[in-house]
C-alpha cells in the first residue's frame, strides 16, 4: 500500500470533512470504551494481570533468540516447517514459493495485520493467486479496495448502508430485490458467500496472536470462527507472524489472554481461541496436510535493546486507539500506513522510518490515556517523545519549528533576559487586548486563532506585580 | 526584615502561562498556600519548566532549563505549581531527563520529591479539607491530563470545591478526556486540535454549568478560547481563583 504518512495533515483534514467517516467514528467512541471499563471493573485483579502480562513479554523479549529457536524445534518436531523472513519481500516470496510449488490458485485468509504489513493481497493478486479475506470486516474492505482503519475492527470506518451497497454491487448472483436492511442479513449473506470459498481454497493463511515456544503452537483469537475454517479446511496452513509474538509457555499465553479480549472488546475471552500445532496427525479428524510458519522480522530485531523495545510487547488489542482523542477525530486511514493510533505512532516510524512516519508521534497531545489503558503497560507517550528526539537530532522537523523553539529556549535559559523580554512584551500585548480581553487574530499566532480566540494577558506579569508587592512590604517594614 | 519562622517554606513555581497571561492565579496560589500554614516565596530565577523543548525532542535545552529550575528552588521545603502539567514535568520528567547523569540525577530526584501541584499539595500534603471562599454558582470541572494521569489529581479539587457554600458541581460528559491543547500540538495540528476541543466544549455546554474550572491554564485558554469563538456564555477560571475567592478579575478571555 502506498505510504501517505508524510501527508498526515492533509489526510486529517480530509477525514475531518468526511461526513460518513465522522458518523462511523462516533461508534468507536461509544462502543469500545464502556465495554472495556465494565470488563475491567468486573475483575479486581486486572491491574495485577497487566503487570504480569508485561513481565511475561519482557522476559520473552530479553530471551527472544532462545525462545524462537525452541519454538522452531517444536514446530519441526510436530511435522511443521519454519521459514525465517528478514524482510517483507522475503516473506512474500516464501508464500509465493509454497503457492507455486503446490499449484495453489485460491487462498483464504484469517484476519492478519502482518499480511497487511507485507502487502500480501496485492502481491498474490499480481501473481494470479486469488486471496479471499474471511473475517467479515476484512471481507468488506477487500470488496471496497481499502485497507483496515483499525487493527481489530478493520471496517470500523464503514457504515451499514455502505456495506449494503457494496454487497449489492459485488454479489450479483443473488436476488437484486433481497432485503438487507437488518445487520444480521448482511452477516448471513457474507457467511453464505464465504462458506463456498473455504472449500475452494488450496491454502489457508492466518496470523498469530501468540507463538508458544513450549509446544510449537500458534494461537489465534477470533469472534467469527472464520480463522478455524481458514486453517482447517485447506490442504495447507501457513501462519505468518512477527518474531515478537513468542511467549515461553502455554500458561503464559493464557495469562495474557486474560487481558487481551477485555482490553479489546470488553469480552472475558474472544469467542474462539484456536491453537494449531503442526499438520494433521494420523488420528486427527481434520487439519491440514502441511503446516508452515513464516517468522517475520521486518525491522523488529533492530528495536531490541533500544528505547523502543517496550513497543514489542504490543498484543494488538486496539485499546490505545479506542481511547485516543486524535484517533476519534480522524480515524485510522489518516495515519497513512498499516498501524494507526498511538501504537501506530510508535511502531510506524520504526518500520518505515521516522523521515516518513514523523508526523505520527508528533500528532499526539500526550494526554496519556493510551498508556493508562494499555494491557501491556507500554509507555506510548514516552516513546513518541523519543521519536521526536530522533527527528530533532536529525533536523527533520520543519525549520520554523526549530528556530521558534531555539529562540524561545534562548530566553528560557537566561532568567534575567527572560524577565526583561516578558516585562516589555506583556504590557504591550495586555494593553492591546485590554478592551476585549482576547484576540481573534495575532501575527505568528495563526495556528491558535484559526479556530479559537486567544485570551489576552493582564498588563503586567505576575513577577512584575509580585516584585512590586514585595518592595512595598519591605518599604513598610523598614 | 523577614522574621524566620518554623512554617514550611514553599517556593511557588508560577508557570510561564500564569506569569505572562493570568497573574491572578499566582496570587490565588500564594493566598491558598499561606492559608495552608506555609510561607511562600517566588524565586526570580525561574522561567519555564522546559516542556516545550522536552516534548519537541530538544533534550539539551530541556536539561539546561531544568538545571536552572532546580538551582532556583533547591532551598525550599516544597515546590508548588498551579498546574498539573508543569508539576508533572518537574516531578516525573526531570529525573528521567537526567537519568545516568552523575552530577544531576540525584539532585533532580531530591528536587522532584519536593514538587507538588497546588490543589493536591493543599489537600494531600497540608490536609486542607475546606476553604473559606464563598461559592461561585454552578461549575463544571475538567480534569487536565497530566494532573490526572501523572499525579492522580481528581478527587482533591472536587472535594475542596464541595466544601464551599453556594456552589454546585455539574459534571460534564467525559471530564477526563483531553481538551486537545497538548502544548505545541494545538498549533502544529490546529484542525485535529479543533475537532477535539469542539467535542469538549459541547460537553461543557451540555453540563449546564455557568463556569468552567480546571487546574491548568493551557487547557483553560484552549477551552475558553473556543467557547468565546463559539459565542458561548460559559465563563472559565483556574480552580485556584475560585478556591481563593479571587474572582474580581474578568474571566479567562474577558467578559462580554
Amino acid at each position: 500500500m502506498q505510504i501517505t504518512s508524510p501527508d498526515f495533515k492533509q489526510n486529517a483534514r480530509h477525514a475531518l470533512d468526511d461526513v460518513q467517516l465522522q458518523k462511523a467514528l462516533g461508534n468507536v467512541r461509544a462502543g469500545f470504551i464502556d465495554k472495556r471499563q465494565k470488563a475491567v471493573d468486573a475483575l479486581p485483579e486486572f491491574e495485577a494481570l497487566r503487570d504480569n502480562a508485561r513481565d511475561i513479554k519482557n522476559h520473552a523479549l530479553e530471551n527472544l533468540d532462545l525462545y524462537l529457536e525452541a519454538y522452531e524445534q517444536k514446530v519441526t518436531a510436530s511435522g511443521g516447517q519454519v521459514h525465517w523472513a528478514e524482510t517483507a519481500a522475503d516473506a512474500r516470496s516464501i508464500v509465493l514459493d509454497i503457492c507455486r510449488t503446490r499449484g495453489a490458485r485460491t487462498v483464504t485468509k484469517g484476519k492478519s495485520m502482518i499480511t497487511e504489513e507485507i502487502e500480501l493481497n496485492d502481491f498474490l493478486d499480481a501473481a494470479g493467486i486469488v486471496p479471499v479475506e474471511t473475517d467479515l470486516g476484512e471481507y468488506i474492505i477487500q470488496l471496497r479496495g481499502e485497507h483496515p482503519s483499525h487493527i481489530i475492527a478493520p471496517a470500523v470506518h464503514v457504515n451499514q448502508d455502505q456495506v449494503e451497497a457494496d454487497f449489492r454491487r459485488v454479489h450479483t448472483h443473488l436476488a437484486p430485490d433481497r432485503d438487507l436492511t437488518a445487520p444480521e442479513t448482511l452477516l448471513d449473506e457474507a457467511r453464505q458467500v464465504l462458506r463456498a470459498k473455504y472449500f475452494e481454497a488450496d491454502i489457508g493463511i492466518t496470523g498469530a496472536n501468540f507463538l508458544v515456544a513450549e509446544t510449537g503452537s500458534s494461537i489465534i483469537v477470533t469472534n467469527e470462527g472464520n480463522g478455524d475454517l481458514t486453517q482447517i479446511l485447506p490442504r495447507i496452513h501457513i501462519v505468518i507472524a512477527s518474531i515478537e509474538k513468542i511467549v515461553p509457555t502455554l500458561d503464559d499465553a493464557a495469562q495474557i489472554l486474560r487481558v487481551l479480549a477485555r482490553s479489546a472488546t470488553g469480552q472475558d475471552m474472544s469467542v474462539y481461541t484456536t491453537l494449531s500445532t503442526g499438520p494433521r496427525r494420523p488420528d486427527d479428524p481434520d487439519g491440514p496436510d502441511e503446516y508452515h510458519v513464516i517468522l517475520l522480522d521486518n525491522g523488529r530485531s533492530a528495536m531490541l535493546g533500544t528505547e523502543f523495545q517496550d513497543m514489542l510487547r504490543c498484543i494488538r488489542c486496539g485499546a490505545c486507539m479506542n481511547h485516543c482523542p486524535v484517533y476519534h477525530s480522524i480515524g485510522g486511514h489518516a495515519y497513512g500506513w498499516v498501524y494507526p493510533g498511538p501504537m501506530g505512532a510508535v511502531l510506524t516510524p520504526a518500520l518505515i522510518g521516522v523521515d516518513k512516519g514523523g508526523h505520527l508521534p508528533n500528532a499526539s497531545t500526550f494526554c496519556g490515556r493510551c498508556e493508562s489503558v494499555c494491557p501491556m503497560k507500554i509507555p506510548l507517550p514516552k516513546m513518541m517523545r523519543h521519536w521526536r528526539e530522533k527527528e530533532f537530532e536529525r533536523g527533520l522537523n520543519p525549520a520554523t519549528q526549530r528556530y521558534g523553539l531555539k529562540a524561545w529556549a534562548f530566553f528560557a535559559r537566561r532568567p534575567w533576559l527572560y524577565r526583561l523580554a516578558t516585562s516589555i512584551a506583556i504590557p504591550v500585548l495586555g494593553t492591546a487586548g485590554k478592551a476585549k480581553g482576547r484576540f481573534s487574530w495575532l501575527p505568528f499566532a495563526g495556528g491558535w486563532t484559526k479556530h479559537r480566540e486567544l485570551p489576552a494577558p493582564e498588563t503586567r506579569t505576575f513577577r512584575q506585580q509580585w516584585s512590586q508587592r514585595e518592595a512595598l512590604k519591605q518599604g513598610g517594614a523598614a | 526584615m523577614t522574621v524566620a519562622s518554623d512554617k514550611p517554606k514553599v517556593g511557588l513555581f508560577v508557570t510561564c502561562l500564569v506569569d505572562l497571561f493570568r497573574p491572578v492565579v499566582g496570587f490565588a496560589a500564594v493566598k491558598l498556600i499561606e492559608e495552608a500554614g506555609c510561607e511562600v516565596d517566588v524565586p526570580m530565577a525561574q522561567t519555564c519548566c522546559g516542556q516545550p523543548a522536552y516534548n519537541s525532542g530538544d533534550r539539551h535545552d530541556a536539561r539546561m532549563i531544568a538545571q536552572n529550575t532546580i538551582r532556583a528552588f533547591e532551598n525550599f521545603d516544597y515546590v508548588v505549581a498551579p498546574s498539573g502539567s508543569c508539576a508533572g514535568m518537574l516531578k516525573k520528567h526531570y529525573p528521567a531527563l537526567f537519568k545516568g547523569d552523575a552530577r544531576w540525577e540525584e539532585r533532580a530526584k531530591v528536587f522532584a520529591g519536593k514538587v507538588h501541584e497546588l490543589v493536591s499539595f493543599l489537600a494531600d500534603v497540608r490536609g486542607m479539607d475546606r476553604v473559606t471562599a464563598a461559592g461561585a454558582g454552578s461549575v463544571t470541572y475538567h480534569d487536565s491530563c497530566s494532573g490526572l494521569r501523572e499525579l492522580g489529581i481528581k478527587a482533591q479539587p472536587r472535594a475542596l470545591l464541595a466544601s464551599m457554600d453556594g456552589i454546585e458541581l455539574r459534571e460534564m460528559r467525559d471530564p477526563d478526556v483531553c481538551c486537545g491543547f497538548g502544548g505545541t500540538f494545538c498549533v502544529k495540528y490546529p484542525d485535529v486540535s479543533n475537532a477535539i476541543v469542539e467535542t469538549k466544549t459541547k460537553a461543557i455546554s451540555d453540563s449546564g454549568a455557568e463556569l468552567l474550572l480546571a487546574g491548568d491554564l493551557g487547557c483553560l485558554m484552549n477551552m475558553a478560547g473556543k467557547l468565546k469563538r463559539q459565542g458561548s456564555p460559559v465563563e472559565a477560571r483556574h480552580v485556584a481563583e475560585v478556591l481563593a475567592g479571587l474572582t474580581d478579575a474578568a474571566p479567562i478571555g474577558g467578559r462580554d
